[in-house]
């Protein structure tokens, strides 16, 4: 009977969950609900062995695991996985790499967006516009591998730029095997690939302004230059702010695939990333418990700066990645 | 002042006319935008034009330009003809396919049934497993453990290895619950009270209206599969079951020769053998391509249109 249905449940929208728990007991709400529990039912499986089982082999890490022996039978050897790490000069290179990436691309990735965006905004044709947003949005749907290899056929030993300087008798140079020019190389790449598709949100953002805003200022004598500074860079300082807090909360983490494709040709020295010292160490030497206390080590840091990242933006009044 | 100019308050620019208000632009500055936007514009396409023009060259023409070609010269369908007929690549080319296919139909069905049953607060244990999902944006399970698990589950070497392990994305079920939740409810308890069922409520009414916002989700999700390559590389042994991604860096980005396709002439350092290869790089370069540049068009609308932009800012 359709009709009892609706009288248990309260037809007014929002329900919220004290409400509902309030009125029905579970085995009612389970009866009612199961429909749905069925339906999460896949989402929730998948997550809980791929993502919840191996977040509990995290143990190996104070393990001295063999996988001839299995997780169960592996002996139990305490902290000295992270005290060997603590001595391993290796793995403070990674993060000394690591570190250093981070704020290299804070200072000379991050306004590239902000710039884009005010570019495509000022175009006046609404075609040209729609143009330019559907190109520099492109590259961020291709695969490092491509971006990469794109990459090597412009800047490569064999790539257009040493074709050029070759027709031309000028010494060559490979811009893909350099350790000293890497930095920036991986800088580019990221730049190429993913700063239209981080324009997006500070496009947004300027959509949103008031434009009586800029006519209020123009009548007051602002030129087009004091009306950006005036008007439209405090209207992007909240998005801006967000968004340095969210990459510093991820400081740890720089692009894995992007690095591990290419620690091959600079070498280790200049390339080996945190992410990719725990594949080098962990999968390839199969020094599993080493590479998994070292992961374990970059996961707790990389929480414990997201959840200060967020109470930093919260405090700004901003809503951070978790206040949903 | 301003009832003069208030019907200029929508952004007058999107009309494609100046507001009175605002200054004649300089020529200087004009021109300085305007070599702007075109040097963005080419450091875009360029690459891409560089790469279609040499797959599509004649071993002469490549011999002519040294390497690369950039101005067109001559039209050979040779590489894509190699490449094609039962390669490494072609394999490659299926498996990619097959993968993306059946990994994208996986992804969102699952992510569609989960949004949608987490999408109504106050049903039974809806809290517990909403948390269960937004937990894992704080706290990534590890390389390590993840790989001990698929070797442990038999998965090393299959397919399967490719598609369970990232089948669910937290974050498009987070962006697809919360469009769900912001749909006209009244429609959806009218529905139910015709005695609709669930299901049916998701497939007649909620999808039907959230198809731009489906294919979005759909499309991360095909683009996720298609350019996969760590997990590939991680998983997969044998080279018979490479995807594209795969194929690429080893034969494109390091250089080995391709196995099926011109083994002879890579061999050779002659000028013949070296350009013909290089023809058939590009034309794997071309082939990883064409997907993402087959599907963009019909989704990029939704970007602009700020289905994005809302999943974004939460």
């Amino acid at each position: 009977m359709p009709g009892a249905d609706l009288l248990e449940r309260p037809p007014v929208q929002p329900r919220t969950p004290a409400a509902a728990g309030r009125r029905a007991g579970w085995r009612r709400r389970l009866k009612r609900d199961w429909v749905l529990l069925v339906m999460v039912a896949p989402a929730i499986g998948l997550l809980t062995v791929f993502h919840y089982v191996p977040l509990l082999g995290n143990v190996v890490a104070f393990q001295d695991y063999s996988p001839f022996v299995g997780m169960v039978y592996s002996p139990w050897v305490g902290l000295s996985n992270f005290a060997r790490i603590m001595e391993d000069p290796e793995f403070w290179s990674a993060t000394a790499n690591t570190l250093v990436i981070t704020a290299f691309q804070l200072v000379f990735y991050f306004p590239i967006p902000i710039g884009l965006a005010l570019l495509v905004h000022s175009l006046m044709s609404p075609r040209l516009r729609m143009f330019v947003q559907s190109v520099v949005y492109l590259p961020h749907f291709f695969s490092w591998v491509l971006v990469i290899t794109l990459f090597q056929q412009m800047l490569g030993g064999a790539g257009v730029l040493n074709q050029v300087l070759r027709a031309n008798g000028v010494a060559t140079f490979d811009v893909m095997t350099n350790p000293d020019l890497f930095i920036a190389l991986v800088t580019s790449q990221s730049v190429w690939k993913d700063a239209g598709w981080g324009a997006i949100v500070f496009l947004a953002a300027l959509a949103t302004i008031d434009t009586s805003l800029y006519e209020a200022a123009a009548v007051d004598g602002a030129n087009r230059w004091r009306r950006m500074w005036h008007v439209t860079l405090p209207a992007l300082v909240p998005v801006i702010v967000l968004l340095l807090i969210l990459r510093l909360g991820e400081a740890l983490t720089v692009g894995f695939e992007q690095f591990l494709l290419q620690r091959d040709a600079v070498g280790q020295e200049a390339a080996e990333v945190l992410d990719t010292y725990v594949y080098f160490t962990g999968v390839v030497n199969a020094d599993f418990s080493y590479a998994a206390a070292a992961g374990l080590i970059k996961g707790l840091i990389g929480l414990l700066l997201v959840l200060a990242a967020n109470r930093v933006a919260h405090m700004v009044g901003e809503q951070g990645v978790y206040s949903r | 002042m301003t009832t003069a100019v208030g019907s200029t308050r929508r952004d007058p620019r999107r009309r494609g006319g100046r507001p009175v208000w605002d200054e004649q632009p300089t020529r200087i500055g004009q021109t300085a935008k305007g070599v702007l936007v075109g040097l963005v514009l080419l450091a875009v396409l360029f690459p891409l034009w560089v790469v279609v023009v040499t797959s599509f060259s004649t071993a002469d023409a490549i011999t002519r330009a040294g390497g690369l070609v950039i101005v067109p010269d001559g039209f050979s369908l040779g590489a894509y003809a190699e490449l094609l007929s039962g390669s490494v690549v072609t394999r490659s080319v299926l498996v990619s396919t097959g993968v993306t296919v059946v990994g994208t139909l996986f992804s969102t069905v699952v992510t569609l049934l989960a949004a949608y049953g987490l999408s109504r607060p106050g049903s039974f244990l809806h809290r517990p497993l909403l948390f269960m999902v937004l937990l894992t944006f704080l706290f990534g399970p590890g390389l390590i453990p993840t790989y001990l698990l698929v070797n442990s589950l038999g998965l090393l070497d299959t397919y399967a290895a490719l598609v369970l392990p990232g089948a669910v994305a937290a974050f498009n079920l987070v962006v697809l619950r919360s469009f769900f939740m912001n749909l006209p409810q009244e429609v959806i308890d009218s529905a139910r009270i015709d005695g609709a069922s669930e299901f049916g409520v998701l497939t007649r009414i909620v999808l039907p209206l959230s198809k731009g916002v489906t294919a979005v989700i759909a499309l991360f999700y095909g683009v996720g599969y298609w350019n996969a390559f760590f997990n590939a590389f991680l998983y997969l042994n044998s080279n018979d079951k490479w995807p594209l991604q795969l194929v690429l860096r080893t034969y494109v980005l390091q250089g080995q020769s391709i196995p099926g396709a011109s083994a002879v002439d890579s061999t050779l350092t002659g000028t013949g053998g070296v350009v013909a290869t290089l023809a058939i790089k590009m034309a794997v370069i071309v082939l990883a391509v064409i997907p993402v540049l087959v599907v963009y068009p019909f989704v990029q609308k939704h970007f602009t249109k700020g289905v994005i932009v809302g999943a974004i800012k939460g």
